[in-house]
């Protein structure tokens, strides 16, 4: 019959229409279907009927812990009274030179005696170029360049606003265990990790299991972070 | 699709593999062709006077009857530039076989191919743009992807950039003086410009819009008796039906198109040159954004690629993890054209939206796995960047995949043939419209699904493995009429394919969980450990995708990288497909070959 396409389609769209409403009186007594967190969960997930939108921006996705936006520098928590603790950035270069659009910018620290020190002097990032693909912190040898979560960067003066200084960048440690917690803790274990068989290495002096040793510290930390780092 | 037509016997060839063709060629063309001796490189270097007759030998004889890229390289060291043939055999599969033809720097000129593959014109437009090759015999050679007032040859090694800071990256100010500065700043707006001597600019000196026009008057007089007047209307860039800032020229004869020109290059930022002055691995996210939609399908042919020439070994569970993503792309890819195709229809937003839904939930898996749901960046040398997440949305990733895979997809493919499949609508305009037949898919080196709508079945998973596609079990899915309505099949077809393709990577993550993603330990600043070239192809989800990356021994960036896009080299046939349509059809055709401007802009 002409036309049985058409109504068969039709169908399709009105189980779409009256699915949204059932989901609606599904909510409605468990604290409603917007702007309602764990309605926004479940019509997030797998489970979700009906109309999946989000309501941004009173209602927000989660981000997952590998969520990447523009980065910042990870400082040693705070002693009491300060903003930032001590830099673990060591001003080594390898973000700047990894950058695929070349968006950092760094001037390595000098001691008195005009050797470099392991410490930035100035540390910039102008955020209009940065292209948010997460290289600096997956080369970083020191964990102390890492992804940010919050996207809402929106200024209304681009040349003021859009190179972040050191200050600007610096965040810290506790920050980064609270956006992503399994990933500070993995990485925390790898880097005892790594101080340990460093020790047992200088203990050892010389013997020859340096090679087995290795791998197994780069199984670990694979494991642990679950991605190609180191 | 009879085997003639395609086809032509071949007397006593009983090898085709490039090896044997070559050997052929030579024995015919002793004079003309010779070895390409330099470290690392494959094929021939045929000499500039027989390219056409040795294309045509391998086209209507050999069974080479489809070009898959062409590209020009600047070999500034010897004064020479040197054109790229890939060409492959739609019957025989296998590797491609290279031709390469050397010319003066100072004088580039060389026959066109056009005549034996029509499907080289905006291969060689872009090449001429490129590198200001002159192809005699080629029907329309015009700047395609700059301006036409444009002045120099931007892949050329000699040229620079407005904001040019230096040859290669890293860039020298960045690391350890750090003086910060904005490109802008440093090379003012206005000044950054180097115009012709004598030039003054004055808005009207440039007459490429007239000569845009001017190709396409053609002569067809439909009623003789009735005088009737062609007009010639632009539609486009700002048109919402293009799919991005893509423009046509078109001439009706009333409603009925008589003539089309494509006009892109709006979204034209030289990729080519920014991967040329980027380091190897600073490479991988750029290919993100060639096309957008199937990013992890462009990290897949560029690392391919780049292994080769670095002979990396790639673990077992990151080639699985890597056929996971990829064909999950293919499916959001697929959802993505299908929805936009409908709505070129017509059917505003509604099939779109509803394939969304599951569109978002990979999507959502993509974030959770790299970090971002488009520019994944996911992939590297030797492996990928990450294992699976732990948990997408508040489940455990196999569970995840596996309620996805099993249930939701099929459940959404489901619901889009009970939306589409039978819409009359959709039958009635799409039935017949915008045919292609399977001599010109081949001629006009259409690839991916309008290449496979028109009843070849050429898909490089199967033709030219890649990856562990030989161990999987699926079909390559083909349909015959050539017309939207089958190509929106065909993409229908694929996603059935590729769920199945996932469904037999899952119990083999399952076994691999917790084995090595990635070989050895990921360098950030890659020294290619010899020189060579190679080209890495990958069945996008819209047709081949190939890199061509050349590298000298210890370099740190590539010497060349060429990027075989897909959507624009399917959009050489677009006027074949248009003609004698209405200009309502136009809209239709272009969805159905399901362009990303990104890509085609480069």
């Amino acid at each position: 019959m002409y036309g049985l396409g058409i109504l068969k389609g039709m169908a399709v769209t009105m189980k779409h229409f009256v699915t949204s409403y059932l989901d609606d009186i599904f909510w409605a007594s468990r604290g409603g279907r917007y702007y309602n967190d764990d309605a926004l969960a479940v019509r997030q997930s797998l489970e979700g009927k009906g109309v999946i939108t989000v309501f941004y921006p009173e209602e927000k996705l989660p981000v997952p812990e590998r969520f990447r936006f523009v980065p910042f520098l990870v400082t040693d928590d705070p002693p009491p009274g300060q903003k930032w603790g001590h830099e673990w950035c060591t001003s080594c270069g390898i973000c700047a030179k990894v950058c695929p659009p070349q968006c950092i910018w760094i001037e390595r620290g000098k001691q008195p005696n005009g050797r470099p020190k392991p410490e930035p002097e100035k540390f910039f990032i102008d955020i209009d170029i940065c292209m948010n693909c997460g290289m600096c912190a997956e080369f970083c040898p020191f964990d102390a360049i890492k992804m940010d979560h919050d996207y809402e960067l929106a200024s209304y003066n681009r040349t003021s606003a859009h190179i972040h200084d050191k200050e600007r960048l610096s965040k810290p440690l506790s920050y980064w265990r609270e956006i992503a917690p399994k990933k500070a803790a993995a990485e925390a274990a790898a880097r005892d990790f790594a101080e340990e068989s460093k020790k047992r290495k200088k203990a050892k002096k010389g013997e020859d299991d340096g090679r087995e040793e290795r791998l197994a510290e780069v199984m670990a930390r694979q494991l642990a972070y679950k991605g190609a780092q180191y | 699709m009879s085997e003639m037509t395609l086809e032509a016997p071949v007397a006593g060839v009983k090898d085709h593999s490039p090896e044997a063709t070559i050997a052929l060629l030579k024995e015919r063309y002793p004079e003309h062709i010779s070895d390409d001796a330099r470290d690392g490189y494959e094929g021939i270097i045929v000499h500039p006077d027989k390219i056409v007759e040795i294309s045509r030998d391998l086209q209507s004889e050999l069974g080479y009857n489809y070009l898959a890229s062409l590209t020009g390289v600047d070999l500034i060291d010897d004064n020479k530039l040197e054109i790229v043939y890939h060409t492959a055999s739609i019957k025989h599969g296998g590797n491609p076989l290279v031709l390469k033809v050397q010319v003066d720097r100072d004088n580039p000129v060389l026959p066109s191919v056009t005549p034996i593959w029509p499907g080289a014109e905006y291969q060689e437009r872009e090449a001429f743009d490129m590198y200001g090759f002159q192809f005699e015999g080629h029907p329309d050679l015009r700047r395609i992807l700059t301006w036409d007032g444009f002045h120099g040859y931007p892949l050329r090694k000699d040229w620079r950039e407005p904001f040019y800071e230096e040859d290669n990256k890293p860039f020298g100010s960045r690391w350890p003086g750090g003086e910060v500065f904005r490109a802008e700043e440093r090379n003012l707006y206005g000044k950054n410009v180097q115009y012709p001597a004598g030039w003054m600019p004055e808005g009207d000196e440039i007459e490429a819009e007239t000569d845009s026009y001017a190709g396409i008057t053609y002569s067809r007089d439909q009623s003789p008796d009735i005088k009737t007047e062609k007009v010639t209307i632009n539609m486009g860039p700002q048109h919402p039906s293009t799919h991005g800032v893509f423009r046509m020229a078109i001439t009706l004869d009333g409603e009925t198109i008589m003539g089309l020109k494509p006009v892109m290059g709006y979204l034209h930022r030289n990729h080519e040159k920014i991967g040329e002055r980027n380091t190897f691995i600073g490479n991988i996210p750029y290919t993100d954004r060639l096309d957008y939609i199937s990013s992890m399908s462009n990290n897949h042919g560029y690392v391919l690629a780049v292994e080769k020439l670095m002979d990396a070994t790639v673990p077992e569970r990151a080639e699985w993890i890597r056929i996971l993503m990829v064909e999950l792309t293919r499916i959001a890819n697929h959802l993505w054209a299908i929805g936009f195709l409908l709505n070129d229809l017509g059917a505003l937003q509604t099939p779109m939206l509803y394939y969304y839904i599951e569109r978002e939930l990979i999507l959502d898996f993509f974030e959770a796995a790299s970090g971002s749901r488009m520019m994944c960046n996911y992939m590297r040398f030797g492996g990928v960047a990450y294992d699976l997440p732990d948990d997408v949305r508040g489940q455990p990733v196999m569970k995840f995949l596996h309620d996805l895979i099993y249930e939701r997809l099929p459940k959404a493919l489901n619901q889009g043939d009970q939306l589409i499949t039978g819409n009359e609508i959709v039958r009635a305009r799409g039935m017949g419209v915008g045919y292609l037949s399977p001599e010109d898919a081949i001629a006009y080196s259409a690839a991916g699904p309008v290449l496979r709508a028109s009843g070849v079945p050429y898909d490089l998973r199967k033709a030219n493995p890649y990856s562990y596609y030989e161990h999987l079990d699926f079909d390559v899915a083909v349909r015959y009429n050539g017309d939207i309505y089958d190509r929106f099949l065909i993409r229908v077809d694929e996603m059935q394919q590729s769920l199945r393709i996932l469904q037999q990577v899952l119990p083999h993550l399952e076994e691999t969980e917790g084995g090595a993603i990635n070989d050895g330990k990921p360098q950030y600043a890659i020294r290619m450990p010899k020189a060579g070239e190679a080209y890495g192809r990958v069945e996008n989800p819209k047709g081949e995708l190939g890199y061509y990356v050349t590298a000298k021994r210890r370099d740190a960036n590539p010497a060349r990288y060429h990027v075989r896009s897909p959507s624009f080299i399917n959009l050489t046939a677009l006027e074949k497909m248009c003609i004698g349509h209405k200009v309502a059809d136009v809209v239709a055709i272009l969805g159905s070959i399901d362009i990303v401007l990104g890509e085609v802009d480069r």
